[in-house]
């Protein structure tokens, strides 16, 4: 018998429900308005009260209204068919919804019940095997799918049959599998997973060993995020958030992606299931739509999703991890979830903590990016979360609440800079307050060395440190004026310029400049080194700066050019001739 | 919304604040319109009987033993073709001495597009102002503010910029209107000969604050009428924001809902974007552009209503006093369009999107020379020259007075590098200097 409930109170989508029985923290009810059942989670019990909140709107609701608990929490359908959708927050399918106008109560199904998958088996029968183990394989898409034990399964179980090689539809019993004290239980190629609760199904997480390529410059080489790393992009509006993550999202070495459109425009999802399906991933050739997975909330759906799209995203990252796979997270933007939470905190009347955000809002940050994370599987192998979130830190301030608690937790910190977005100077990452932890992690420090070349980190170090420089003689000469300083600062200067829009600037919207490889950085970097180790001549601050001009100018159609082709090597002919000419 | 025969009246108010009335009432459903005192108020809370209502037109006056009979339906508007050329109020009545209009009754603030049944916005809408159509680009579909100081002339730029795009629908949301600029509105429309193109929700000064929360979904149920059934391309222009934001506040105060920054509620930015998301471009040829504006006190955009706007809306247009050229321009630094990718290069000319950052580059060099200058430093050869290019660009790309087509934005901008600069200096790609370059 489930516990059933009446409402007795309503504030927005914040309802509060008399209950029969017990009820759970979390637990999922549905509140019926005539005859449409509305999904709504348990945030708050107190006595023989439940504060729910309702995940559509509650317009025309009334007290009295019947609901009904389900006994479960938000859970994810998890299986073949979850790359190239599009879910809402509760993992509802998009596309195969019918109506322009999203209908209230309108549950679709997130996997398609009667596509047959060829289904290849690794397990036999009399194999012992436990939670995430891989009974068989599927191809989905180019990328092979594992068909895993069910992550709830606890303790060990033997495989007491296993279908043959064969098509089968998701439903279809492929195993059986009996447990430790004889029971038996039938496997299918699905199962589902409370969204809150990490899967915890693997061997070890270690720390992360490998650097995850972007193709974007002043990530990869200034600010590398590590394969399973966390990283965050801050930034007012209008600079950039988001052009950055669908380059990352375009570009990132990752075997899967999942975006989750959080609380943001509904124009930048359609762009991206617009444009992903034409566009090739650079590391396979395949199209970009067949490794994506898209979790939309826009910021006008209700916003209780909005919390649970992003749970509902990394759930599926950590199934496709399970499988040994690569995979890459971005969420834009995790401010919109903390509004969320604030909004329902509110209504509670609950004591707000800074800006009204809810007092534990920082041990919520910290506990969604601890699930990313580089894992060792039962059977030895390796899969990945990495997670990019983005922040909108109101006003612009980065001493705001979210910002301050996901700098606790994000170990890579692309702040994003309003003065460097109205100079159009993009990506607008702040190349001196911005960093990247893994630099300073001896495995990746290692794998730096051997991947890209012997002592690149101090390379890198260098040249941050050029920049740094730079910019101080940029305030000398702001003070002192043009006259008033030395050639030698404005050479400094215009190193750090030189670095500036050759290397850290780069054309989001140019086929070629968008992605540059760590082959090419690296010859970038060497080349710009290089130029700034050579000591200049000038007979005053004007040929200094049409000397640096001339040569940012050729070395930014450079960055235009196919890498070696014979363009490139003109400009790169050009700038050799034009450094003998002021050289000492 | 009259009064049904059967309906329950109840006449004992809790409460009574500025905004909100409360009472004891049963079978009360969430958002439902009721009738105080011959006034209309909305269901926002019920807690166990006790039934909180806002009034829209304030509570002046109501006393506890005031009538009070529920409606059974939140607002509606009735929407058929007979809304073109009509003044409304913020209830959906006419203010213009004509007739109500009939028609189907539609609940407004009605559930959202599915993002899997839009499509890309791709149409470009050109409005002759370069700071837009050159640096700005906007397309339909696209929800766009203008930030603007109470002394910049907004709603006639917003007038000039509806009357010049080539839409089907025109629909003005007025929130908090002076009555000078509703009949700025009125002559410029009617002037314009455009009138039957034309449809109006209008809350002035003069009336009650809280009404306008009425007038954006008012105006956007008439927008998707027109755009999702009749497949028309439809312009909503929302003036001020600012002011409906202030309205949200008062009635979240008077619930003694726990402010977040700058006194706003927390669902601001859901508020906002409720609104501003119903921008949209339909799969059959239909679409809704929003241009709102949103008044700013001295320039801060820091300021929780156009903070929580700017990331919202898809970009923002900076209304500045320019004291260069003497001219109110579109601040090339501040503003932004965001889906200009979409029609740049595609739309116009293959040259646009380098022009455009190149103009407004070595207008940042200016800005930095200018610097400078007040600074009491020397100017190079190149600061001089970027001061001079900077006061010719103002007045003839970025003034809001001016009005020519793309291309001749274009070539206005070449002259301008031509006669200024060095090829190198304006940093564009080779093969579009070959072609396109003048001068030196």
């Amino acid at each position: 018998m489930s516990t059933k409930g009446k409402v007795i109170g309503i504030v927005s989508n914040l309802v509060t429900v008399e209950v029969d029985g017990p009820v759970a923290e979390n637990e999922l009810c549905h509140i019926t308005l005539d005859g449409t059942p509305l999904l709504s989670e348990v945030i708050k019990v107190n006595g023989n009260k439940a504060s729910v909140q309702v995940f559509e709107s509650t317009r025309g609701l009334k007290n009295g209204d019947e609901v009904e608990f389900l006994g479960r929490m938000l859970e994810v359908t998890l299986g073949p068919g979850l790359l190239s959708s599009v879910y809402d927050g509760l993992q509802n399918n998009l596309t195969t919804m019918e109506t322009v106008f999203l209908k209230r109560g309108e549950y679709t199904d997130p996997l398609d019940r009667e596509k047959k998958w060829a289904f290849t088996p690794f397990a036999k029968p009399g194999d012992r095997v436990a939670a995430a183990d891989w009974l068989g394989e599927v191809k989905e898409g180019w990328l092979p799918h594992k068909i895993m034990v069910p992550f709830a399964f606890k303790g060990t179980w033997t495989v007491k049959s296993i279908v043959p090689a064969g098509d089968y539809t998701v439903d279809t019993q492929i195993a059986v599998l009996v447990g430790e004290n004889g029971e038996e239980t039938p496997v299918t190629m699905t199962q589902k997973w409370p969204v809150k609760v990490a899967v915890k199904a693997y061997r070890e997480k270690p720390r992360p060993q490998r650097i995850m390529e972007t193709g974007v410059r002043c990530i990869d080489t200034f600010g590398p995020i590590a394969e399973g790393g966390t990283g965050f992009i801050p930034g007012p509006f209008g600079c950039g958030k988001t052009v950055l993550q669908h380059a990352i999202a375009k570009q990132g070495d990752a075997d899967v992606i999942v975006m989750a459109a959080c609380g943001e425009r509904a124009n930048e999802v359609v762009e991206i299931f617009t444009e992903f399906p034409e566009l090739i991933d650079p590391h396979t050739g395949r199209h970009l739509m067949e490794r994506t997975t898209i979790i939309c909330n826009t910021s006008n759906m209700p916003v209780a999703a909005r919390e649970a799209s992003v749970y509902t995203a990394m759930t599926i990252c950590e199934y496709y991890r399970a499988m040994g796979l690569k995979c890459l997270l971005l969420a834009d933007s995790t401010s919109r979830w903390a509004q969320a939470l604030r909004e329902m905190s509110n209504r509670m009347e609950e004591l707000p903590g800074a800006d009204a955000f809810p007092v534990d809002l920082s041990a919520i940050i910290s506990n969604f990016y601890a699930r990313a994370g580089m894992v060792v599987l039962n059977n030895g192998q390796t899969g990945a979360v990495t997670f990019i979130g983005t922040v909108s830190p109101a006003g612009g301030n980065l001493k705001e609440p979210v910002t301050e608690s996901t700098k606790k937790s994000a170990r890579c910190f692309y702040g994003l800079e309003q003065s460097r977005a109205d100079q159009k100077r993009y990506p607008a990452v702040n190349p001196i307050e911005s960093y990247s932890k893994y630099l300073e992690y001896p495995e990746i420090i290692t794998f730096l060395d051997e991947h890209v070349e012997h002592g690149w980190v101090d390379k890198v170090n260098k040249a941050k440190n050029l920049v740094r420089r730079g910019r101080e003689a940029a305030d000398q000469i702001n003070i002192l004026g043009d006259d008033g300083v030395p050639v030698s600062y404005h050479i400094s200067f215009w190193k750090s310029e030189l670095i500036d829009f050759a290397f850290l600037q780069q054309d989001a919207f140019d086929d070629i400049d968008a992605l540059t490889p760590m082959e090419r950085q690296k010859f970038m970097l060497d080349l710009l080194l290089e130029i700034c180790d050579r000591e200049f001549e000038f007979e005053d601050f004007e040929q200094c700066r049409s000397f640096f001009k001339e040569l940012i100018n050729d070395l930014r159609q450079m960055n235009y050019t196919k890498f070696h082709s014979e363009e490139f090597e003109q400009y790169n002919q050009t700038i050799t001739k034009l450094l003998e000419e002021y050289g000492k | 919304m009259a009064n049904k025969a059967y309906q329950r009246i109840y006449t004992r108010l809790e409460a009574i604040t500025k905004a909100t009335v409360s009472l004891k009432a049963t079978g009360v459903s969430n958002d439902e319109l009721a009738l105080v005192d011959g006034r209309l108020g909305q269901v926002v809370k019920t807690k166990g009987d006790l039934v909180t209502l806002q009034i829209f037109s304030g509570t002046e006056g109501i006393p506890t033993d005031a009538a009070v009979t529920f409606l059974g339906e939140p607002p509606t508007l009735k929407v058929s073709d007979q809304l073109s050329g009509r003044f409304f109020d913020a209830y959906g009545h006419p203010i213009d001495g004509g007739p109500e209009v009939e028609g189907e009754e539609r609940q407004i603030g009605g559930p959202s597009v599915n993002p899997y049944k839009r499509r890309q916005p791709s149409e470009l809408i050109p409005t002759g102002i370069a700071g837009i159509d050159l640096n700005n680009t906007i397309v339909s579909g696209q929800k766009i503010p203008f930030f603007a100081d109470p002394d910049q002339p907004y709603n006639q730029v917003m007038a000039d910029v509806a009357l010049r795009a080539d839409v089907d629908k025109i629909i003005l949301g007025g929130m908090g209107l002076s009555n000078d600029d509703y009949l700025f509105f009125r002559h410029a429309f009617e002037s314009a000969g455009a009138l039957d193109k034309i449809i109006s929700f209008v809350n002035t000064t003069e009336n009650p604050p809280v009404e306008r929360l009425l007038v954006p979904d008012m105006a956007l149920t008439a927008a998707e009428y027109f755009a999702v059934d009749k497949n028309e391309k439809v312009l909503v222009l929302l003036t001020d924001m600012t002011l409906y934001a202030d309205a949200l506040s008062i009635v979240s105060n008077r619930m003694d809902q726990i402010p977040s920054k700058d006194s706003m509620p927390g669902s601001l930015y859901s508020d906002l974007a409720k609104i501003y998301e119903k921008a949209v471009q339909l799969p059959t040829g239909g679409s809704i552009t929003i241009i709102a504006v949103t008044t700013l006190n001295d320039g801060d955009i820091t300021h929780a209503i156009p903070d929580n706007t700017g990331y919202i809306t898809e970009g923002q247009l900076f209304l500045r006093a320019d004291s260069d050229s003497g001219k109110v321009i579109i601040d090339p630094f501040r503003s932004l369009s965001r889906l200009k990718q979409r029609v740049q290069n595609i739309k116009t000319r293959e040259d646009h999107s380098q022009v455009m950052n190149a103009g407004v580059r070595l207008y940042a060099d200016a800005q930095n020379a200018k610097t400078k200058l007040e600074n009491g430093f020397d100017l190079s050869d190149y600061d001089h020259r970027a001061l001079a290019y900077a006061k010719d660009y103002a007045t003839d790309l970025l003034s809001i007075d001016v009005n020519i087509t793309i291309t001749e934005m274009l070539d206005k901008a070449w002259e301008l590098f031509g006669k200024y600069f060095s090829k190198a200096e304006t940093g564009i790609k080779q093969s579009l200097i070959d072609k396109y370059w003048k001068g030196r």
